[in-house]
């Protein structure tokens, strides 16, 4: 009983300690804020350049908000594990005998913090630039909605980043890897953002049950990736 | 010395046989599918696509179960070998070339049928989802590494799109039922077929699952002389040169 106890202390302080050693690397780096960020931004100006009307720009907002986010993602992923494979910090790590549930936990956290900020800001983008109307009760949704999609993708980047950690040509490997499998999320984020800013006239209670699907996929791959994340480390 | 007493062959007595057989087969199929079988009363003559569209989208799905089967085997500590890995690997290059395909034929099936290359139906863009899946996967399996790193990594990967692949269909399905109107023609209406044209099919799946364990035994074994090519390859380099400078 207190050996299971003590595991899963041991996997908290772990994880713990790798988010804030990933978001002090941030803070310090500043690739998120000054380059990864700026890109977004511009994503979305480039959208409303390719789409050309305010009309079409309003009813697709949620749509590009999350697509921004995943490609946005990519970058983040990929700056995640070159941190890592960087003089061999990874095998560095693995010395240590930190568990490696706790290492995928606190990699995934420090992603999915980061990624909030990323689709706060992109949020806030299309309330500027495509004009999204947001009330309180859509304010609530897009929050959870939020919260629910960046933890799903933060999982599943945080496997397939691990998974093509140090190899050869992983940049270009990393998205087609990653996009397939987030497609329920871009799926469910967008509908339930598309509630939450009212697009269509959709209201904001059919949004919720989105979220289910985006519990379901964040919980499934969390799970998932704190028990595969050793057998791709320790080889 | 003949190829056949060469040890590093892909090929033995039975994977000749069963060559020859799936040759005959798939000359049968196009006899019957192209020229025997007659055309349908509402598709007309498009209706031979499916003698080749039908099968591939069997067998490749057939091939992603056998990937995940043999992925399982290799994880599991009891019956870890490379060859479960190279079978996998085998299976899953086949099931993507059968995708494909499956994929094209159906597209070109149904601009004739359809009038569209495409529609946002959930089972075609699993379909989709499931190519590029595997196309990722094939990716991975050649990021080098030494051989047991490629097999757990790819092993890792085949598990998690068994995981993937129901999450994608259940998404679009939902996103399909709430956001189009436009539904596939001729699904769930009651369609009798004609006895030639299901033994063609029939046929025609025999022929497909022929071939796929014929291509999968080749490109297995391939894929093991390979691995032996990258374990010995250099040390055996080395040592004929040697030899041949003591000579």
């Amino acid at each position: 009983m207190s050996e299971t106890r003590r595991a899963f202390a041991s996997v908290r302080a772990t994880a713990r300690l790798i988010a804030v050693k990933d978001l002090r690397i941030e803070r310090r780096g500043r690739v998120l804020t000054n380059q990864v960020l700026p890109f977004a931004l511009i994503v979305m100006v480039m959208f409303a350049f390719a789409l050309d009307s305010d009309a079409v720009l309003e009813r697709v907002a949620p749509g590009l908000v999350w697509l921004a986010t995943l490609f946005s993602t990519l970058f983040v992923i990929a700056r995640s594990f070159a941190v890592e494979s960087a003089d061999g910090a990874l095998d560095q790590l693995r010395t240590t005998g930190a568990p490696s549930a706790g290492i995928f936990l606190g990699k995934a956290l420090a992603l999915m913090i980061q990624l909030l900020a990323l689709v706060a800001v992109l949020v806030l983008a299309a309330v500027v630039l495509y004009r999204a109307d947001i009330s309180w009760q859509g304010g609530v949704l897009l929050v959870t909605t939020a919260v629910a999609a960046t933890c799903g993708l933060a999982a599943v980047g945080t496997l397939y980043g691990g998974l093509s950690a140090g190899a050869k040509g992983r940049e270009t490997l990393l998205p087609l890897l990653v996009l397939p499998v987030v497609a329920p999320v871009l799926i469910g984020a967008t509908r339930a953002t598309e509630s939450a800013f009212g697009t269509n006239g959709i209201a904001v209670g059919e949004g919720w049950p989105w979220l289910v699907l985006l519990v379901v996929f964040a919980v499934l791959f969390s799970v998932t990736g704190a028990i595969a994340f050793g057998s791709l480390l320790d080889e | 010395m003949t190829a056949t007493r060469d040890r590093n062959v892909t090929g033995t007595p039975f994977t000749r046989g069963l060559g020859v057989v799936t040759l005959l087969g798939i000359a049968l199929l196009v006899i019957l599918g192209l020229f025997v079988s007659p055309a349908d009363v509402t598709q007309g003559e498009s209706v031979r696509i499916m003698y080749a569209h039908v099968p591939g989208a069997w067998l490749a799905y057939l091939a992603f179960i056998v990937t995940g089967i043999s992925s399982a085997a290799y994880l599991w500590k009891r019956t870890r070998s490379l060859t479960w890995d190279r079978i996998a690997g085998a299976s899953a290059e086949v099931g993507v070339l059968f995708m494909g395909i499956s994929l094209v034929t159906g597209s070109l099936w149904g601009r004739i049928t359809w009038g569209t290359f495409w529609t946002w139906d959930a089972r075609l863009t699993t379909t989709a989802f499931l190519f590029v899946t595997y196309v990722g996967y094939l990716a991975v399996r050649g990021l080098g590494g030494s051989h047991h790193q490629r097999a757990r990594r790819s092993a890792v990967l085949a598990l998690l799109a068994v995981l993937e692949i129901p999450l994608v269909h259940f998404s679009v399905q939902l996103w399909n039922t709430l956001h189009q109107e436009a539904s596939v023609a001729g699904r769930g209406t009651d369609v009798t077929m004609d006895g030639l044209m299901l033994f063609s099919l029939f046929l025609g799946v025999i022929v497909f699952t022929l071939m796929y364990v014929w291509l999968v035994l080749h490109r297995q074994r391939a894929l093991a002389l390979q691995d032996m090519v990258d374990d010995t390859g250099l040390d055996a380099a080395l040592a004929a040169r040697r030899a041949e400078a003591v000579a």
